[in-house]
Order: C-alpha cells, then structure tokens, then sequence
C-alpha cells in the first residue's frame, strides 16, 4: 500500500480536484456530466483485471470474472450513453450561431 | 510476457496511469462547459483505453503466476468482451427517455465490480495490515450498496418496481441492517474472524441494505439518489484503488466521490431538501396526505383555443417536464416554439433544476430536438420573467410549478424554489388527466383563474397545438 500519510495528501487532493472541476458546471450539463463522471469511475476495470490475474481458486475465479464483465460493462455503457448525450449538444452548438431567433 | 522485464514493465504501468489520470480530469474539466463537452469524453475516454491496454502488461510484472495465469488471461479477455459488448448493445439502443436508468444500471455495475474487488481479496482471507483491510472493507460495504442500490432504483424508473414499500420502523431496520454489517466488516478488517462464512455473511447484508434503503425512496427522488450512488460508487474505487496500490484508481474514484457528492447536494439544493431527508423522509409519494386542501375547479381548454392564444401572444415561456420526456414530444415542442417565433412571439424555454428524473434531464432532451442554448434559461434567469409573459406553457411538469411550496407551510414541498409560472398571464397546462404529481400533491396552478387545462399526452397535445397554429395562417 502506498503510505499512509501519502495516501491520505492523495485522497485530499483528488477531492479537491473532482469539487473544483464541478463547483461551475451550468445545469444543463448536470446529466451528461453525471454520465461521464460514471464512465470514469469504470476505471474500477483495472482493479478487477487485477483481481483476475491474481485468481487462484474457482471462486476467486468466479467472482473475478463478474467484477471484470460489470466493471467493461460500466465503462463501455458509461461512454456510450455519455457520448451520445453529448452529440446532441454538438448539433444544437452548431445551429447556435446561425441563430433561431425570428 | 517474457519480452519486457518487470521492472521495464512496472514502470511503463505507473508511467501509464499517471497519464490516465490526467486525461480523466482534463476530459471531466472539458465536459464542465457546453463548448468543450464533447471533446471531454473523448479525453476520458482515451484514458480508459490505455489504461485498459496496458494492465495487461501487468502479469510481465509479477502478477499472478504459474499455469492458472494463462487461464485467467484469457478469462479477463472474455469478461471484458462479454461485459463491454452486452454494454454497447444496450446503450446504443436505448430511447434518450430512459438514460437515467441506463446511468443507474451503469453506475451499479461499476459498485459491483468494486465490490467483486473487495471480495477476491476478503475471501483470501490471508492477515492486512489493519488500514488495508478496513479500506477493502469499506470499499466492499459502499460498492454492494450501491449495487444493489442502484438495481432498485433502475427497477423503479423502468416501471418494473411500482410501489415504494414502506412500513414504521424502516429506518430502525436499516441502521440495524447496517449496525450489523459494519459489525462483520470490523471482524473481517482486524482479521480476527476472516472467514469465508463471515465475508459472505458482510456482503450479504451490504447488499441488502441497499436494496432496503432504496425501496422506501419515492420516484421523484430518483436524481438524487442516482447521484448519490454515483458518488458511493466513486468512493468505493478509490478505496479499492488503496488495497490494490493502484494510483489510477485512487485519483480517478475520489475525483468522481468528491464531485458527485458536490452534484448530489446541488441537486438536493435545488428541491430545497436535506440529502438526510432525501433518504429518511420517505417523500416523494406519501405527500397526498399532506398538505392543505385546494379549491376550485380545474378548467379545461381546446386545442385550438390554446393555440389562438399562444399565437397571437407576445411573449410564451414553455416549462418542460417528466411529462413531455415520457410522451417523447421534445420534437415537436421544438417545432411549435419554431412555428410562433416566426408569427413573432418570444419564446423560451424556462427549466427546474430538478424537473424530469435527473437534473438537466430537460435540457438534454431540448439539445436533442435542437433547441438552441440560448433560449433555454434557469430557474434564477427566467422567474422574474413569468410576469411580463402571457402564456405560460406548462408541457408535463407539475411540482416544479406549484405554488404551494410558496405559501403553503403545511406542504411537503414548503420552501422549494419553484418556476413561477402561476405569475403568468395565462397558463396553459398540458397533462395527461387530472391525477396528481410524482410527489401525489395537490397542484394549486391547476385550479387558478388564469389557468387552463389542456388534457392529453404530451406529443399528442403538442401536435394538436401545431396544427392550431398552422390553420391561422
């Protein structure tokens, strides 16, 4: 494990960062950006191949195998549905210009 | 793997996710503003790939050994592809209407894995130091809650659970569910009783906390919910991420705990609601009971009269709400506003943080149909604006507007900010019949003199509106 005081200037600062990066973040975002702040805690993925390469009886195997296929399954439908949110945004970003008002 | 050293290997790894982190923070940063959203998944998204790539260098550092290893390899090949495959197939295809479940099923899956985590290492059940060993078990308890959690909470948006079970003593029952499995989680973490029955005993529990501490939780709580399992979620990496002594893990869950506990408050925030009486109220549809008694009668209006007015008005605030999301009528709420800005008529669209099930629920939808930014205000922007506007156009939506929170101190809902629509002109309310809201108040607008209502589905009534309009010429 990393130290222990280490791990605590660690915790802190990622704490700091995810507040910070949020504190200004217009309502209309709130979804998308719960969506991919969902995707990102897929990163949980790396943990579970961990896990697996380690298994060494059936149900460590077993469970490994659930952790790994829930963990992609965060990951990949975290990006789909962020990304797909976020299309919508691009084409209406586009129209904005060229106005909407009479 | 015997081509890299495991030294080379380990450094690459490290080296790896510090980048990882960094595109995880940058693409959240991006994803923070309108202009730059899009490009922010990507970033995160390209983390998540070299993350993925490179811990399958990790077996060239010594992890796992000896003939099984070649089994697990492929193993976590074949979960992946299973996992992200099943994944793909149902993000792509499910209705833009249903994304905050698919969020909750994602979400829950993550707290899963984290929890899965916590139980490979549990049921070794081999001495910890106590640190690691608290972290697993926190990391465990907080994933299965949010597992199981998350699980309920699709089932209710789904439609699959339809009643909130609620009986008194709940809440005594869940701080005993939980009593109980911080008891377990302390036998396990100080290794006194690690054993494979008390380990199975301790997620047991966890997992059936989270389905009793979500079951009691009305629908109109769900954003925040979500939220805040997401948050769980989070914390429960980024404890995991300690055990195994993995930095992108750490960095990347305490990031997203840290800023989905700040948009679980924001949203809480904005109902004006403690997140403790979010979870112990048991609001969200008990509240008929509540409140004082409402009189008058609810009016009713014909398309077309509905329609006259709109068009000849010169300013129309539109107020979006579940209704419109479930009768998918975003489109066409587009098309009308298109069809009265060009008879002149100022349109906006006026949108409650909370309105819908997730916050900017409402403003995800209008991006799809193509509403432009602009004239979608919030809650702040556009309230003084109600008063200086002739129609108010109320598609769906039902607490967010009623003025009870206003003035009613013996409502549920007292103090909530609301859309002042009820200051309006005219108020023209689209819904489907004369039930009551999500939260089962009785809406006090329905029954104003200058409201009037417009009964149908969303799309449906939207459509008839069209049509109204169109025939004016």
């Amino acid at each position: 494990m990393i130290d222990g005081v280490i791990a605590i200037y660690i915790f802190m600062l990622a704490a700091f960062t995810g507040y910070e990066v949020i504190s200004r973040v217009p309502v209309i975002l709130h979804t998308p950006l719960m969506s991919g702040s969902n995707f990102v805690h897929g990163i949980v993925l790396v943990g579970a191949m961990y896990a697996m390469f380690e298994a060494s009886s059936p149900l460590a195997r077993v469970i490994g195998f659930i952790g790994v296929a829930m963990a992609a399954g965060n990951a990949v439908g975290g990006y789909v549905v962020t990304e797909r949110m976020l299309e919508m945004f691009k084409s209406s970003g586009q129209k904005k210009p060229s106005g909407g008002h009479p | 793997m015997s081509f890299l050293n495991p030294s080379a290997a380990k450094w690459i790894i490290d080296a790896a996710y510090i980048l990882v982190a960094f595109l995880f923070i940058t693409g959240l940063k991006r994803m923070s503003s309108p202009v730059t959203a899009r490009g922010g998944i990507l970033w995160a998204g390209l983390g998540m790939v070299i993350a993925t790539l490179v811990t399958f260098l990790a077996p060239a550092t010594g992890v796992g050994h000896g003939p099984e290893l070649a089994t697990n390899f492929g193993l976590v090949v074949v979960a992946i592809a299973v996992g992200g495959a099943l994944a793909w197939w149902s993000g792509k295809r499910v209705a833009m209407t249903d994304m905050p479940q698919m969020i909750a099923l994602y979400n829950g899956f993550g707290g899963g894995a984290a929890a899965a985590i916590a139980a490979v290492e549990l049921y070794k059940g081999v001495e910890q130091p106590l640190a690691v060993g608290t972290l697993a078990v926190l990391g465990g308890l907080i994933g299965s809650v949010s597992f199981s959690g998350s699980g309920i909470a699709f089932g209710k948006l789904q439609g699959l659970i339809k009643k909130s079970f609620r009986f008194s003593g709940q809440q005594v029952l869940n701080l005993v569910i939980l009593a109980a499995a911080v008891l377990h989680g302390a036998l396990i973490a100080t290794g006194a009783h690690a054993t494979p029955g008390v380990v199975t005993a301790f997620f047991l529990l966890a997992l059936v906390l989270g389905i009793t501490m979500t079951l009691p939780i009305g629908g109109a709580d769900m954003p925040v919910v979500i939220s805040l399992y997401n948050a769980l979620t989070g914390l429960a990496v980024g404890f995991e991420g300690f055990v195994l002594n993995n930095a992108a893990m750490i960095i990347a869950g305490t990031v997203v705990g840290s800023a989905g506990t700040l948009l679980t408050q924001l949203m809480a925030k904005a109902m004006n609601r403690s997140l403790g009486n979010v979870l112990f109220s048991g609001f969200g549809d008990t509240g008929g009971a509540a409140g004082g008694t409402v009189t008058g009668s609810q009016k009713p209006i014909d398309a077309n009269d509905a329609g006259v007015m709109m068009a000849f008005a010169q300013k129309v605030i539109v107020v979006p709400g579940y209704g419109m999301a479930v009768g998918q009528a975003q489109h066409k709420v587009w098309e009308l506003a298109q069809l009265l800005q060009h008879r002149g008529v100022t349109v906006r669209f006026a949108i409650h943080p909370v309105a819908g099930r997730m916050p900017g629920h409402m403003n995800v939808l209008l991006a799809e149909a193509g509403v432009p930014y602009d004239l979608i205000a919030d809650l702040e922007e556009v309230n003084a604006e109600f008063e200086t506007t002739d129609v108010a156009l109320i598609i769906g939506a039902n607490d967010v507007v009623n003025p009870v929170a206003r003035n009613d101190k013996s409502s549920p809902i007292y103090g909530m900010p609301i859309l002042n629509a009820d200051k309006a002109k005219n108020v023209v309310v689209i819904k489907r019949g004369q039930g009551q809201g999500f939260s089962g108040i009785e809406n006090a607008l329905f029954y104003l003199d200058n409201t009037r209502m417009l009964y149908g589905d969303a799309q449906g009534a939207v459509n008839q509106l069209i049509q109204a309009v169109k025939a004016i010429g």
